[in-house]
């Protein structure tokens, strides 16, 4: 990780000194990281596709802001947070404009394969008892707020401190904290019911 | 002790430190509280179940195939001021722009006066005096209507601090606010005498807001929070704040920002 760090602090160097190439190496180390936080924030891969470039572009061109900052891979995060809480935004307007049935989906979220398989060699039923749960969870994230959903997936799923939220969210550490409580708050009333069921019944034996 | 609340129980589970002992030794001996976690961590657990599509080996060559020719569009801000990491990064560090933002009325009064020479900024190389007196102008507006942003953003998420709570606590962003319109103001006197009208309007528009939020009370009812925000929204005003914004930045990395105030960007956002 330190090795990561030290030479993600080379390439930035170089690419301030004119060396473009150098940059490539930050997008192709970085990418893959990015691309997971934006697909858990925006629910579908094109806008997550979308986040992980505008958020490269931007960190090129704003490089000169990064030179004292320790961790690149955190920094172009943190601007993928930002930029995506504008996308999904944008996104959430642009549904509301449009009518119900021109929504994709139920849920409004784009069912990619890849999220219908729990796990391994499920039964079916299995397999439609996880679905179900799986669309109670994308539809209660795509109940959050765009400042709750970026709040809970940088807490949650990418560890990120409060100070690193506040800071994508361009709010105060104490906003930022109320915020990831309210996410999580939101979520637990929305899934809590399905998820004890679930629970309830592994702890029987009679699931599924 | 008393039983801890929900939202103490989920900072807990999330590895918060305050009080965290104290509500350890709490949760062995509850059973209630400790259920209380289980559950939490049960719907924690089960959305960190949730996968995300691997987007393959090659994604980041992808990713570079799909930027790299567009990072020339995309001109580098540090370029434009024709050195590396020294006086550009130190300059656009975001610690150092709260100082810029602080010092930036006084440079501005110089700035009307013509009272700023060379001698005040020898880092700007090649760049002619009024190139790099525009530049701070630009940076000036352009880092306050980022923290403009910032206060307006924040008003859009604020919430009661808990469940219990009616009222919500805006006293930050009131502060904030007052803080920022002795400044939005003389912005705006200056866009006005410079002939941008299109700049000069989003500010007044700013202003307008800022003054509402200024003058409300420290605490407020949900109701008065909703017509807060219907205000601000009503008026569009992020989404203005946000495209004078790109647009500054686009100026400040301009090679010849002093040629464009009365080219076709000030157009653009008189449309606005």
């Amino acid at each position: 990780m330190e090795a990561t760090g030290h030479s993600d602090a080379i390439a930035v160097e170089r690419t301030l000194a004119g060396d473009r190439d150098a940059f490539r190496v930050l997008v192709e180390r970085h990418s893959r990281n990015v691309f997971r936080l934006a697909y858990r924030m925006t629910g579908n891969q094109h806008d997550a596709e979308e986040v992980v470039q505008e958020a490269f572009l931007r960190a090129y061109q704003k490089l000169g802001q990064f030179a004292a900052r320790a961790n690149f891979g955190t920094w172009v995060y943190r601007i993928a947070a930002n930029y995506a809480i504008d996308r999904m935004r944008q996104r959430k307007s642009e549904d509301a404009q449009r009518e119900p049935a021109g929504r994709p989906g139920d849920d409004g979220i784009e069912r990619d394969p890849a999220s219908l398989v729990p796990d391994a060699a499920p039964s079916p039923e299995r397999l439609a008892q996880s679905e179900q749960l799986a669309g109670h969870m994308r539809r209660a994230l795509d109940e959050l707020t765009p400042a709750e959903r970026t709040a809970f997936v940088m807490r949650h799923w990418g560890g990120s401190g409060i100070e690193e939220i506040a800071d994508a969210l361009k709010s105060s550490t104490s906003a930022a904290k109320n915020t990831v409580f309210r996410s999580v708050q939101k979520l637990r009333r929305s899934l809590e019911p399905f998820v004890e069921r679930r629970r309830q019944a592994k702890a029987m034996g009679t699931e599924l | 002790m008393k039983h801890p609340h929900e939202e103490e129980l989920i900072a807990y589970h999330g590895g918060e430190i305050l009080r965290r002992d104290i509500i350890a030794d709490h949760v062995t001996d509850c059973p209630e509280c400790r259920a209380e976690l289980e559950r939490i961590d049960a719907v924690l657990a089960a959305l960190s179940t949730m996968p995300v599509p691997e987007p393959g080996d090659d994604y980041g060559q992808r990713v570079w195939q799909q930027i790299g020719p567009r990072l020339a569009e995309r001109r580098a801000r540090w370029l434009n001021f024709g050195v590396g990491g020294g006086f550009a990064a130190g300059w656009l560090e975001p610690r150092r722009w709260a100082a810029v933002g602080a010092i930036a009325a006084v440079v501005l009064l110089a700035f009307l006066a013509g009272r700023v020479t060379k001698r005040v900024t020898p880092e700007a190389g090649m760049a002619d005096a009024s190139n790099v007196r525009e530049r701070v102008l630009i940076m000036a507006v352009g880092e306050h209507l980022g923290r403009s942003e910032m206060v307006l953003v924040e008003l859009g998420n604020a919430e009661p601090a808990n469940a219990k709570q009616k009222e919500v606590n805006i006293s930050s962003e009131r502060r904030r606010a007052e803080d920022l319109l002795e400044e939005n103001r003389l912005y705006r006197r200056t866009a006005l005498e410079q002939g941008d009208t299109g700049l000069a309007n989003v500010l007044d528009e700013l202003e307008r807001v800022l003054l509402d939020v200024a003058h409300s009370p420290q605490e407020v009812t949900p109701a008065q929070l909703d017509n807060i925000r219907q205000r601000i929204e009503s008026r569009g005003i992020l989404f203005k704040v946000r495209v004078v914004g790109e647009e500054l930045q686009q100026r400040a990395e301009s090679p010849t920002p002093a040629a464009k105030p009365n080219g076709s960007t000030k157009l653009e956002r008189n449309k606005t």
